[in-house]
């Protein structure tokens, strides 16, 4: 066991945490931040996607010893409101079947947005080809991703 | 006008106060507002409630709270279904909240999801029980007014008497009117009289599912309460011979370790009983991460089973199942059913005389079909929250068929059903796999042993090698032309293991004079389920398929060759038991066939059509795709659709689209395979799943206009699209493809070229 402090949604947590515990399980259960799911544990499907220092992680296969004093943003603190355009394009849209993988799929596209605010339908296709919908809401995934990137050149 | 006796709905009309331990809990419950979400708009919860039915319950201030009955797992019915409610009911959508409905057979009819039936089934009574509520809110403006009801009419939740300038909102009525008497008959809107049906609106749980907000049973928590998750054998036929307890007893957060039956020996089993293992391990734990690695610590070993038979009480009465013993292999499988196709088989239908028939032909062809085993692979896995204590037990969890795990509950826990609760999670998926319940009754016996609440949780290579899989099926179709190039005999036989998935009075049956279906399974002891569309996802393949490569050697064109037979099973029949509408199934390839402009060619862009008719809907699909590197990318997908009325068009587009990117994903990739009883895949890695890549680049979704009552979406688009993609690939490549998944016929082409 380890002390470690962790900076979640802008909010600093200590932890006496198993140092190899992966981010997810000590969001889920450590945290308590429940958005944030388990799919598959070998980074595979997505759906535990947060951003890490801005950028799109696999929370299931990062030890929380890798992210201390980092600064993590889950689905809950990607905006105040859930007014992310992400978030306003995704319910435009009405994305979600079972929405179940729809939280990784929001946070795979706001680490996509964050390097590429205006990407392609290819660049688009690439970066979310590691985020698995069961459902097959893939084209409103795409479509959502492309009217949130437009709202955010407003 | 159409009157409807209340009777039907006998149900919805008790009242929670007149049930014994009545009222309901919504305490695992995210209230959902219809109501556009920006902080300021969120609607005013009333100070009282007034209950006009089971579904219905109206505040003082006008909002109106309506329970969806049904699970929900993705097909949106919990926006759907409170559509149908809030349409008879006569209110405005953004003064609705919807709740869902906990388990409750008491107040709710068929509380089951799947079959693409809760549409279909819950239309007339969700109609019923808003038409009610109605009548009522308007007889008590009636009595409070002094004048007759026949002249009060409603918009938007009020009340108006033109005559006498009253008016009252729904509110100022609703405590009168929760008390009056059911009516014994009222009348339903007109079909041109809807306002929300026929409308899109947006899923009630849109802002929930974006923000995170836990919804699933997997991420629900109670005070004390801990973490399992089972171990069950590697292989299909073997059982536990031993644990060594002290391999993971003593490691951080670890509490308990122990074996345990799910089911018990004399137990009477229903359809949805299904387990795979006769016994598992169980390792209770502090926190997800700490069992996980006790589980890999655990020293287990494990036997072979003996072979088992039992009883199960089915949709078609009491039949015995045969569990073999001894390790399968799918190259086993494979030799088994090929043998197996030449030996008789059960005749299940047969009209004229096929076999002078068919010695008369000009030309026949005979083709083979196979599929392999699949697996669910919904995204939340397997889990199921429980707290048993020595009095009652609370269940909370991804079910679509609580009430047919109420007896295993019952039996295995020693506790009569009142004393169980069932509470219904959103399922992140379902598929079919969540209609078997018996995470519920492993997850209630693990409380109950520990004496905790529990909440139990499959890793994804548990959920994956469990069990429960679409069979695997092979199919042999054999058609006869005459010299004009007329379909003169018709033959298919069909086997599985353990099923066969011929449906033998759908297409062509009834448009062909010398017909023969005929089939056969065999026992093995890989468990098997429902899983989207049963057994259409494999014969809608295998059939249309076949009908392209008939209509090719019939030298017509494919939409062209299946219109002249439904016009022949739809002017004279064969045969009385056929099990579809002709005419339904013939607009909608009309309909596609102008939605895409059939005849039109693109360079380098290979077109696929078929058509299927399965849970009371009509699809027809064409499908343009084009190789790149030898890959199939698909662009565009048309499919025609008659489900009658719809609901919410762009909820039933989303459905659509889902079915056909499955479709796809399944045809292309999708299979489970054994060696020595033992799933060769476990998860993502070597399982391969659809992705954005390979999803098409724009799908249509067009709904045939009609007023026939609604059918279901769920399942039917999703058996057409294998023949739509094997037939655009035969154009694409020059082969027939007859074994699914078309990846390995496609790599071998590659390694051709």
């Amino acid at each position: 066991m380890a002390s470690l402090s962790l900076n979640i949604n802008s909010k600093n947590y200590t932890v006496d945490i198993d140092p190899q515990m992966p981010l997810l399980w000590a969001l889920r259960d450590i945290i308590g931040l429940k958005g944030t799911k388990y799919g598959c544990g070998i980074a595979q499907c997505g759906a535990c996607t947060v951003l890490l220092e801005d950028n799109a992680v696999r929370s299931c296969s990062l030890p929380v010893s890798a992210v201390a004093d980092k600064k993590i943003v889950t689905i809950e603190g990607l905006s105040e409101d859930g007014d992310h355009p992400l978030q306003q394009a995704w319910i435009e849209h009405d994305v979600p079947q079972c929405g179940y993988c729809q939280a990784g799929q929001i946070m795979n596209a706001a680490g996509l947005l964050n390097k590429n605010p205006n990407p392609t339908d290819e660049e688009i296709e690439t970066a979310m080809n590691g985020n698995i919908c069961r459902c097959g809401t893939y084209l409103r995934i795409k479509a959502a991703i492309k009217t949130a990137a437009k709202s955010e050149k407003v | 006008m159409t009157v409807v006796k209340t009777s039907i709905n006998r149900r919805s009309f008790l009242k929670a106060s007149a049930l014994a331990g009545g009222g309901m809990m919504l305490t695992f419950n995210w209230l959902a507002g219809c109501k556009p979400t920006t902080t300021k708009e969120v609607l005013t919860l009333p100070k009282e409630w007034f209950e006009m039915n089971s579904y219905i319950k109206i505040g003082e201030n006008g909002v109106v709270s309506l329970m969806s009955p049904n699970p929900e797992f993705g097909s949106n019915v919990k926006t759907s279904m409170p559509m149908i409610l809030a349409d008879e009911l006569n209110v405005d959508w953004k003064n609705v909240l919807v709740e869902q409905a906990d388990f409750f057979p008491e107040r709710f009819e068929r509380q089951f999801t799947g079959g693409s039936q809760g549409i279909r089934l819950g239309w007339q009574p969700l109609r019923t029980a808003g038409a009610t509520a109605r009548q009522m809110l308007t007889d008590a403006a009636a009595q409070t007014w002094n004048v007759p009801a026949s002249e009060i009419t409603t918009e938007n939740g009020m009340l108006i008497h033109k005559a006498s300038d009253n008016k009252a909102s729904y509110g100022e009525m609703a405590s009168l009117a929760a008390t009056l008497p059911v009516p014994e008959e009222v009348a339903l809107k007109e079909i041109k009289e809807f306002h929300i049906i026929g409308t899109s609106r947006k899923n009630v749980e849109g802002k929930n599912i974006v923000t995170g907000k836990p919804m699933f049973s997997l991420d629900h928590t109670k005070e004390g309460m801990l973490i399992s998750m089972i171990v069950h054998p590697p292989a299909f036929g073997m059982k536990v011979k031993s644990i060594d307890e002290s391999s993971v007893k003593s490691m951080p957060g670890i509490r308990d370790v122990f074996v345990f039956q799910n089911l018990r020996d004399d137990y009477e089993r229903n359809g949805f009983d299904t387990t795979s293992f006769a016994d598992m391990v169980a390792i209770v734990g502090n926190t997800t991460w700490e069992v996980m690695n006790a589980k890999k610590a655990l020293k287990v070993e494990w036997e072979n089973a003996p072979e088992k038979t039992f009883d199960v009480q089915g949709w078609r009465g009491k039949e015995t199942v045969v569990m073999p013993a001894g390790l399968e292999s799918s190259d086993g499988h494979t030799y088994q059913m090929e043998q197996m196709s030449r030996k008789a088989a059960q005749e299940l239908r047969k009209d004229g005389d096929p076999e002078t028939a068919f010695k008369k032909a000009d030309k026949v062809l005979e083709r083979t079909y196979t599929a392999p085993y699949l697996a669910h692979n919904c995204m939340e896995p397997v889990n199921c929250f429980a707290d048993v204590t020595a009095d009652k037990a609370e269940l909370y969890g991804p079910i679509q068929a609580p009430e047919f795990i109420m007896n295993a509950l019952s039996t295995s826990l020693g506790m009569p059903k009142e004393k169980i609760k069932i509470n219904l999670a959103r399922m992140g998926g379902g598929f079919g796999q969540r209609a078997y319940g018996h995470h519920m009754v492993e997850a209630a016996l693990i409380s109950q042993k520990v004496n905790a609440p529990v909440l139990t949780i499959y890793s994804r290579e548990d959920d994956m090698t469990y069990g429960i899989y679409r069979p695997t099926y092979t199919a042999t179709y054999k058609a006869a032309l005459d010299k004009d190039n007329n379909l003169i005999a018709f033959h298919v036989k069909g086997g599985g293991i353990p099923e066969h998935a011929v449906a033998a009075n759908r297409f062509p049956a009834g448009a062909v004079d010398n017909y023969l279906a005929e089939g056969w399974s065999l026992n093995s002891n890989i468990t098997i389920g429902a899983f989207r569309a049963p057994r259409s996802n494999f014969i809608a393949g295998a059939e249309q398929s076949f009908m392209d490569e008939l209509a090719e050697l019939a030298g017509k064109d494919p939409i062209d060759f299946r219109l002249e037979l439904l016009d022949r099973a739809k002017n004279n029949p064969v045969g009385e038991n056929n099990d579809y509408d002709a005419e339904r199934l013939s607009g909608v390839l009309r309909l596609v066939r102008e939605k895409s402009n059939w005849t039109e060619t693109r360079k380098n862009i290979h077109r696929g059509v078929s058509a299927y008719f399965c849970h009371n809907t009509y699809v027809a699909e064409v499908l343009d795709l084009e190789m790149k590197d030898n890959k199939p990318v698909v662009h565009n997908v048309y499919a025609a659709v008659d489900c009658g009325i719809v609901i919410n068009p762009d909820a039933a587009t989303n459905m659509g689209e889902g079915g056909i990117v499955d479709g796809i994903g399944n045809a292309l990739f999708g299979e489970m395979t054994f060696k020595d009883g033992k799933p060769e895949k476990n998860n993502f890695h070597q399982y391969q799943m659809i992705r954005q890549k390979e999803a098409p680049k724009s799908i249509e979704i067009h709904f045939v206009e009609n007023e026939h009552d609604p059918t279901g979406l769920g399942e039917p688009l999703f058996p057409p699209t294998f023949a739509a993609v094997a037939n655009a690939l035969y154009k694409a490549t020059g082969k027939r493809f007859y074994n699914q998944p078309f990846v390995h016929d496609l790599e071998t082409t590659r390694m051709e070229m």
